[in-house]
C-alpha cells in the first residue's frame, strides 16, 4: 500500500496535501482498498464550511456506507465533481484524480495534529492487526 | 461431504417475458384482449380525452397464454432461496421457521376478511387479539405499554426516537444529539437522524462491549439519549447495560433499546429491568412472522410509563371486555401508518407467542443461543473470533488467517455452491471482513453440523484451491454478479 510522504494522515483515514493556505482532501489507499468498489460518493456545496473531525460527505461502497470526515477546517473552495459519474476514481487514484475536496483553511495549525506518512503506516499496521 | 452433483434438466434458463416470443405468433394466444387504441382507424368512438394523450398503436403487451405466463412466475419462483428451502444464518436477520398453524390462524375468516374501515364492534375478536398481543409483547419486554402500529423494526425505531423527542420538548428540554456505539444497527444513527438528532458514535471497549465511563464521557445536558442494542451485534450481552442506563438517566437522557436480537432473551431476561425506556419489537424476527424479501414487517414500540403519553395514536382500549380505538391522547406524536399496523403479521407473532407460552418462549432462546455456541466452539478453530468467549443467539468471525488472495465474499458465495444461503458479511463495521452467523432455534443438529462441514471445507479450499472460492458460485442459475454495476447502472426496465 502507498502512503505518499509528501501528504498528512487522519486517524479517520483521509489525506491532506497543503497547497499554500489550501488543503486538498482525499481518502487513503487503505481506505479505498478496505471500502472495495465505490458507487457513489457524496461531495458538499462548493462555498459551504467544514469543521475538522466532522462529516462533509458520504461514500457508499459495494460493502458499507462511510461518513468521509475533514481532517482540517475550512471554506470548501472546489469539489470534485467528476466523481459524480466516476467515483471509481478514488479506487483507481486515491492520491490523484480521486481527490475529493478542495479547502480554504481557517487554522493552518491544525495541519501539525495529523499523523506523517510514517506514523499513519504505523497506525495502519496496528488496526488491521 | 462434496457439493450437490450438478443440476440440470429441471433448472430453467428463464427468458423475460417480452423475450418468450421474439416474433410475434401469427395467431395471438393473449390471455386478454386489449381494446383497439382509440385514435386509430378501427376505432369508432369518439372520445373527451384529448387526442394528443391517445395512442395510435396497441400496446407491446407480450403475446403470452396463461398457462406460459403461470410458468413464467412459477419457473422464476423455483430459483428463490428462503427459510423453507433450507439453512439461512443471515446474522441480525433471525430467519426461524415460520409454524403452519401462523398461517392456519391468519387464514380464519374472521382475521383475512375483515377491513381496518369496519366499525369497532364489528371486529372486536381482531382488537382483542392486537390488546392482547400488546399486553404479551409488554410483559416479554418489561415496558409499561405497547403500540402496534409501526411497520417495521426501523420505523419503530423512529417512533421510538420522535417519543424521546417529544418527551424532552414537552419539558421544555431542548436537546440535540443522541449517542450510539459503534456496534449499532445501520438504521439506529438513520433513526436518529430522521428525529432530527446529530449522532454522535460511542466507541466501544476491546471487549466488543460498552463500557458506562465512556457513556459517561459523552453525556450532557445536549444528549437526548443513547440508542443500542442488546445483545449487540457482536452477539454479546451488554454486560455494563444497567451501568450505561444510569449514566445516561443521570444527565436526563433517555435510553433507546433496539429490540431487533430479542431473540436471546425472551423469557430469560427484560429490556425493562435493565433501564431501557423504549424498545420495538421486530415480530418479523423475534416471533417468527415470515419476512423474506422485505416485508411485510411489524414493528411495534414499548415504553415505559413516563412515555406512555407519547404512544402513536389510535391506542386499542379495553373496558369491560369491549374494546375500542382511543384517539383521545394530546400528547401523542400522531398517527403513523396506514389503519392500526400490519395486522396479518401480528395474528402470526400472536399464535406463536399463544402456543409456545412464556416457558416455549424461554426455551427457543435457549435454543437460539445454544445453536450458535455450537456454531461458534466447532468452527473456532477454522476460522478467526475476535471475541472468542461465549456469544448469545449470533456468532461473528473475521477474515484473520485467511490466504490474502481470498476475501469473506468469495467465502459467503461458495457456500451457495453446498447450498446454503451465506450468511451476513462485512457487518459489524468493527470486524475486519466480518461473517455473521446466527442459526435461530429452528435448526437441528443434523443440519448445523452439514453447515459447519462446509464451513470447514471452504477453509481447506481456500488455502489448497482458493480458484474455487473466487470463481463461486457455480451450481445457481446465475455466477457472479457485478455489484458495482448493478449499484451504479440498473437496468430497471425490459429494453427492446
Amino acid at each position: 500500500m502507498d502512503f505518499p510522504n509528501d501528504l498528512k494522515y487522519s486517524r479517520s483515514h483521509e489525506w491532506v496535501r497543503v497547497e499554500g493556505s489550501e488543503a486538498v482532501v482525499g481518502l487513503t489507499d487503505y481506505a479505498q482498498e478496505e471500502l472495495g468498489d465505490i458507487v457513489y460518493i457524496e461531495l458538499p456545496e462548493e462555498g459551504g464550511e467544514v469543521e475538522k473531525e466532522t462529516a462533509f460527505g458520504v461514500v457508499e461502497s459495494v460493502k458499507a456506507t462511510e461518513d468521509l470526515f475533514s481532517p482540517v477546517s475550512g471554506k470548501v473552495v472546489e469539489v470534485n465533481s467528476p466523481l459524480d459519474d466516476s467515483p471509481e476514481m478514488v479506487n483507481e487514484d486515491p492520491y490523484g484524480d480521486g481527490w475529493l475536496i478542495r479547502l480554504e483553511m481557517t487554522d493552518q495549525d491544525e495541519i501539525k495534529e495529523l499523523m506523517n506518512a510514517e506514523q499513519y503506516h504505523a497506525y495502519v499496521e496496528a488496526e488491521s492487526d | 461431504m462434496n457439493p450437490p452433483g450438478k443440476r440440470t434438466g429441471l433448472i430453467w434458463d428463464e427468458p423475460l417475458l417480452f423475450e418468450l416470443h421474439p416474433d410475434q405468433a401469427p395467431e395471438p394466444t393473449l390471455g386478454a384482449r386489449v381494446p383497439s387504441p382509440a385514435r386509430s382507424a378501427q376505432s369508432a368512438q369518439p372520445s373527451t380525452i384529448p387526442s394528443a394523450l391517445l395512442r395510435e398503436t396497441p400496446p407491446r403487451i407480450p403475446d403470452l397464454s396463461e398457462p406460459e405466463v403461470l410458468r413464467h412466475y412459477s419457473r422464476l419462483s423455483s430459483w428463490n432461496y428462503g427459510v423453507d428451502q433450507g439453512f439461512y444464518p443471515l446474522g441480525s436477520c433471525t430467519m426461524k421457521h415460520n409454524p403452519r398453524l401462523n398461517e392456519a390462524v391468519a387464514a380464519l375468516p374472521g382475521f383475512a376478511f375483515i377491513h381496518p374501515e369496519q366499525p369497532a364492534d364489528q371486529v372486536q375478536g381482531a382488537l382483542r387479539l392486537m390488546h392482547e398481543l400488546a399486553r404479551a409483547l409488554a410483559e416479554i419486554s418489561g415496558m409499561d405499554a405497547v403500540s402496534l402500529q409501526p411497520a417495521a423494526g426501523a420505523h419503530g425505531e423512529l417512533c421510538g426516537m420522535l417519543m424521546i423527542r417529544a418527551y424532552h420538548q414537552a419539558r421544555g428540554d431542548a436537546r440535540r444529539k443522541v449517542l450510539i456505539p459503534d456496534t449499532a444497527h445501520g438504521t439506529n444513527p438513520a433513526s436518529s437522524a430522521l428525529a432530527g438528532y446529530e449522532v454522535v458514535e460511542v466507541p466501544t471497549g476491546p471487549d466488543g462491549l460498552l463500557h458506562p465511563d465512556t457513556v459517561a464521557e459523552f453525556m450532557d445536558e445536549s444528549v437526548a439519549g443513547l440508542m443500542l442494542t442488546n445483545p449487540n451485534t457482536l452477539g454479546l450481552f451488554e454486560s455494563y447495560i444497567a451501568e450505561v442506563a444510569e449514566a445516561v438517566h443521570k444527565k436526563g437522557g433517555l435510553v433507546y433499546g433496539d429490540g431487533a436480537n430479542l431473540n436471546a432473551l425472551m423469557g430469560i431476561a427484560r429490556p425493562g429491568d435493565m433501564g431501557i425506556d423504549v424498545i420495538q419489537f421486530n415480530l418479523h424476527k423475534t416471533f417468527s412472522t415470515p419476512h423474506g424479501g422485505g416485508g411485510p414487517g411489524a414493528g411495534p414500540v414499548g415504553v415505559k410509563k413516563h412515555l406512555e403519553p407519547y404512544l402513536p395514536v389510535p391506542i386499542i382500549t379495553e373496558r369491560q371486555g369491549r374494546y375500542d380505538y382511543d384517539w383521545d391522547r394530546p400528547q401523542s406524536i400522531g398517527k403513523v401508518g396506514q389503519y392500526y399496523g400490519n395486522f396479518g403479521v401480528m395474528v402470526r407473532a400472536g399464535a406463536y407467542i399463544r402456543r409456545l407460552g412464556g416457558q416455549g418462549l424461554a426455551e427457543a432462546s435457549r435454543l437460539a443461543i445454544l445453536n450458535a455456541n455450537y456454531l461458534r466452539v466447532k468452527l473456532r478453530d477454522h476460522f478467526h473470533l475476535p471475541h472468542p468467549d461465549a456469544c448469545l443467539h449470533e456468532c461473528v468471525f473475521s477474515d484473520k488467517g485467511l490466504p490474502s488472495e481470498v476475501t469473506t465474499l468469495d467465502l459467503a458465495k461458495r457456500l451457495m455452491d453446498y447450498g446454503f444461503h451465506p450468511p451476513t458479511i462485512y457487518f459489524p463495521l468493527v470486524v475486519h471482513g466480518a461473517l455473521m452467523v446466527e442459526p435461530t432455534e429452528s435448526e437441528s443438529k443434523e443440519t448445523l453440523d452439514q453447515f459447519i462441514e462446509a464451513m470447514v471445507q471452504i477453509s481447506r479450499e481456500a488455502r489448497e484451491n482458493p480458484d474455487l472460492l473466487q470463481s463461486a458460485p457455480q451450481r445457481t442459475p446465475v455466477g457472479r454478479l457485478d455489484e458495482v454495476r448493478a449499484a451504479r447502472k440498473p437496468i430497471l426496465r425490459w429494453q427492446p
